[in-house]
């Protein structure tokens, strides 16, 4: 042991030296530029053709967008005043049409005096939203809660809300922040309830309504707690009946009379009057949230091992995805009549709702069903060791999982879905895309304006769009167990 | 040792067909076949009243009746006089038109931004990315509306071009005309044009484009027989033989020799009065929507091309490297085969999505399948149930085709597992 510095060491440098400057070329820009845009000749032709699309655009675009004009009344005052300012050959935007007809695009022909209502629904629909989306973090929930409710409030100040419903929302807004801070499960039953909500704040007419579409699940509750000492299948059976029954032959007519009672209805809205993008967003919203239960149904019924019921969900998701979506909404608008007992009519939105739903559900069973295969065998067999039933299996063991896996895919459907809102046009419904772009074309002070509108509408869809999509990487991170 | 299977045979009873899982399933399954055949029971009489009480028939006789209206483009020879059948096929053979096109274009604009996103320069990168994003998230609708636009609001109209001085010019030295009307493509012509092939109903080929057909799949057959040789001789004796210029040989002489045999040569359109002739008018609904479903599609397929490159795993390229293997054979024998396996089926749904989505031809009055079936002949005819039944077949049948055909290349490429 001590032989090992029998001799002295000579010299043992004690200090250390300074750290020298990489350099010039090893760093900073220059480097980064190196490595990142001129690396070799095929790089640096990139890069030069980089540049070139870059410039190409903006020497393109650059004078038309730095030339916009936001005040003015009719295209021909815009060209006017963009020659008047930036000299007779200058081109320019002529954003004023926005500022000018933004409410059409937005609320279509609903009644200029309750813009107010879709305003307040669609903050309240945040509010709704939040312990489904943003169950597991605190911060996201605050901001977007806090954030909606300044928004809605301000919106539905300045589009003249009467006090009452001012209260009635704030009260809600403020509920839901209040409550988000604690525990936002609590907030659940307000998320069941919103549909009602929404569709009543939306059409208008008597509370009656979603009050008695409510009571039909609640009466099939009390129906399935009274016979489920007999057999949980009767009981569930019996549930279901009593609830159609219930709405199919008692709901309309209890509903009239409790009107004739006590009235609570408000002004009602038909459905031609909608359009724009609270059309596209009531169709999106109803077809997302219909469409994810319907396709985990189909996915899982074509799992099965009955024959039947395999064969019947594979017919119909073949079919519904071998047809392009127009057509189906040709059946909605013009062979639902055929379909249906003689004289019977039912509103056109509805009818495109179910449609566009049917068509994203059998998409949605592909992405889900995706999930349900990539999953590994071990866990179906883990549930049935487990002495767990078929339902139980799903819901706690295979579905989360298989949820989880087809997130890209299930919320890229959403996506496609919400583009596919715009086809409403070609059933004569005012998408904010086509229909009111003509409508605002037909008149004359707007006839020949073509850009700012696809800008202004391509805009928002792709915020939309773009934000489903980040959201969707979010919710992956998140749920991100990583147990490969 | 006891018999287990012996004892465990209690009798039957009806609460066996609620409560027992062998009976269960069977029980449940005959319950929703009632309820269906209940379903289609009772859609079918209602239709059946409503017909009634609309005074209508359920019958297809109105596809051979006269069409009476003409279709601006039209693949096989087509007038006014012609059945809604006729009409009905030209529509289709538009739609495949248009879908075939597009199919082709996408593919190569969405391999070379798939790629292009994963390039090393950074620039470049960025740029696609953004290419990929504004188009994957705004509605294909509005750049089929957004192209036509340019189409009809911005380029200039067919006189424009005329004169010393004229205001437009052509592109591609002076082959390609872009007006507000239509692009004037150039055509291919033929000197010694050898006639036509008459198949009756006055559908027409023509010898010429026979006779390529005929070459070029004879050369793809050769071509394979030479390199199952070589491969032969690869497998005896190791080393193997150089087949490059025989295989394209092959491929290209005889091509060629039928082009110098025809006198086959492209004719440039030229204006003459107000309009171009000479070449080939290709109305700009067609443009349009062509180039907006490329567009649109691209950014899907990148996506896809980019995420099946990335799905092979970095050490397989290493271990080709570590063998020895140059890049170029790296890639076509090592990383496609492997991407291929996760592209293809991502792609077959594009495809799918593309001809589908063609529907929207609507949009820029294309006369496809939707245009003249579920169009004119559906207005002209007032046979909603019938018309709308037909063209959701027919499209039908073209995806079951399309998926199937690609579903048997996908066999092809797909991972062997034994």
């Amino acid at each position: 042991m001590s032989d090992t510095h029998a001799q002295t060491v000579a010299f043992v440098r004690d200090t250390m030296l300074p750290a020298a400057a990489p350099p010039i070329r090893e760093s900073g820009a220059v480097r980064w530029l190196r490595e990142n845009l001129f690396s070799g000749p095929v790089n640096s032709i990139l890069t030069v053709l980089g540049l070139l699309i870059l410039w190409f655009l903006v020497a393109t675009f650059w004078d038309w967008f730095a030339h916009s004009v936001w005040n003015a009344s009719s295209l021909t005052e815009c060209r006017e005043i963009i020659s008047a300012t930036w000299g007779p050959d200058a081109r320019g935007a002529c954003f004023a049409v926005i500022r000018e007809r933004w409410n059409q695009y937005l609320f279509g022909f609903y009644p200029q005096h309750l813009y107010w209502r879709p305003t307040m629904t669609f903050g309240l629909l945040m509010v709704a939203l939040a312990p489904v989306l943003f169950s597991a973090s605190l911060t996201i929930r605050r901001v977007v809660l806090a954030i909606t409710t300044l928004v809605t409030l301000w919106a539905m100040v300045v589009l003249g809300a009467p006090a009452g419903w001012l209260v009635f929302a704030a009260i809600v807004l403020a509920t839901g922040l209040i409550l988000s801070e604690r525990n936002i499960a609590w907030m659940l039953p307000f998320s069941i309830v919103y549909p009602l909500l929404g569709v009543w704040f939306l059409w208008g007419g008597t509370l009656w309504g979603p009050i008695f579409v409510l009571v039909g699940p609640a009466l099939g509750w009390v129906a399935w707690r009274l016979l489920s000492r007999v057999s949980p299948l009767v009981a569930t059976v019996a549930a279901i009946v009593v609830t159609l029954i219930f709405w199919l032959v008692l709901a309309g007519d209890a509903a009239r009379d409790a009107e004739g009672l006590l009235s609570l209805s408000i002004e009602s809205v038909r459905s031609d009057r909608f359009g724009g993008f609270l059309l596209s967003l009531t169709i999106g919203v109803a077809g997302i949230a219909l469409s994810l239960p319907l396709g985990i149904v189909l996915a899982l019924a074509r799992q099965s091992d009955m024959f039947l019921i395999k064969s019947l969900s594979v017919v119909f998701i073949e079919f519904i995805r071998g047809v392009p979506l127009i057509t189906l909404l040709f059946v909605a608008s013009l062979l639902l009549n055929y379909f249906l007992p003689p004289g019977t009519t039912f509103d056109i939105i509805l009818r495109v709702i179910i449609m566009v739903t049917l068509f994203a559900a059998a998409y949605m069973a592909e992405v889900i069903r995706g999930g349900l295969a990539a999953l590994p065998k071990g866990q179906y067999e883990a549930a049935d060791a487990l002495g767990l039933d078929y339902w139980k299996a799903q819901r706690l063991i295979v579905l989360p999982q298989a949820l989880k896996i087809s997130i890209p895919g299930i919320v890229s459907t959403f996506i496609g879905m919400f583009k596919d809102t715009t086809l409403v046009t070609f059933v004569g419904l005012y998408d904010p895309l086509k229909s009111m772009s003509d409508a605002v074309r037909a008149n004359v002070e707007w006839k020949g304006i073509y850009w700012e509108p696809f800008i202004f509408v391509g805009g928002i869809f792709f915020l939309i769009c773009f934000g489903m999509s980040r959201y969707s990487m979010y919710l992956e991170r998140r749920l991100q167990r990583d147990h490969r | 040792m006891t018999d287990i299977g012996a004892t465990a045979t209690p009798p039957f009873r009806l609460s066996m067909l609620v409560n027992d899982r062998r009976y269960r399933s069977l029980t449940f399954q005959v319950i929703v076949f009632i309820l269906v055949m209940a379903a289609a029971w009772w859609l079918i009489d209602n239709t059946i009243r409503n017909l009634a009480l609309m005074g209508k028939s359920f019958d297809f006789g109105f596809l051979f009746q006269r069409a009476g209206y003409d279709i601006s483009q039209t693949p096989i020879p087509y007038t006014a006089d012609d059945t809604h059948l006729r009409a009905s096929v030209v529509g289709l053979l538009n739609t495949l038109i248009v879908a075939v096109l597009g199919c082709i274009a996408a593919t190569v604009l969405g391999v070379i931004v798939g790629v292009a996103r994963l390039s090393r320069n950074w620039l470049f990168a960025r740029l696609m990315t953004v290419f990929v994003e504004i188009f994957r998230n705004m509605p294909l609708l509005l750049w089929i509306l957004i192209v036509y636009a340019v189409f009809t609001e911005i380029l200039p109209p067919p006189n424009a071009f005329r004169g010393d001085e004229a205001s437009a010019g052509m592109i591609l030295f002076d082959n390609v005309a872009l007006t507000n009307r239509y692009t004037a493509l150039p055509t291919l012509a033929m000197t010694n044009d050898p006639g036509s092939l008459d198949l009756g109903a006055r559908i027409t080929f023509n010898w010429a484009t026979i006779a390529f057909v005929v070459v070029l799949v004879g050369g793809w057959i050769v071509r394979r027989m030479i390199r199952a040789w070589a491969q032969d001789v690869q497998d005896r004796t190791g080393n193997r033989p150089v087949t490059w210029w025989k295989t394209l040989a092959v491929m290209t002489l005889p091509s060629l020799f039928l082009i110098w045999f025809f006198g086959l040569h492209l004719e440039a359109p030229s204006l003459q009065g107000f309009n171009f002739t000479g070449g080939l008018n290709v109305s700009n609904s067609l443009v349009a929507l062509w180039l907006a479903l490329t567009l649109y599609t691209a950014a899907f397929i990148a996506e896809i091309v980019r995420a099946g490159i990335l799905a092979v795993s970095r050490g397989q390229s290493e271990a080709a490297f570590a063998l020895g293997l140059r890049p170029n054979r790296t890639m076509s024998l090592v990383i496609l085969p492997q991407a291929l396996r996760v592209i293809i089926p991502p792609l077959i749904s594009q495809y799918l999505n593309l001809t589908k989505n063609s529907s929207l031809a609507i949009a820029v009055g294309y006369m496809d399948l939707r245009g003249t079936l579920g169009g004119t002949t559906l207005n002209q005819t007032g046979r909603e149930l019938e018309a709308i039944v037909l063209m959701m077949l027919t499209y039908l049948a073209l995806s079951l085709i399309i998926s199937a055909g690609m579903n048997v290349f996908n066999a092809r490429v797909k991972l062997k597992e034994r």
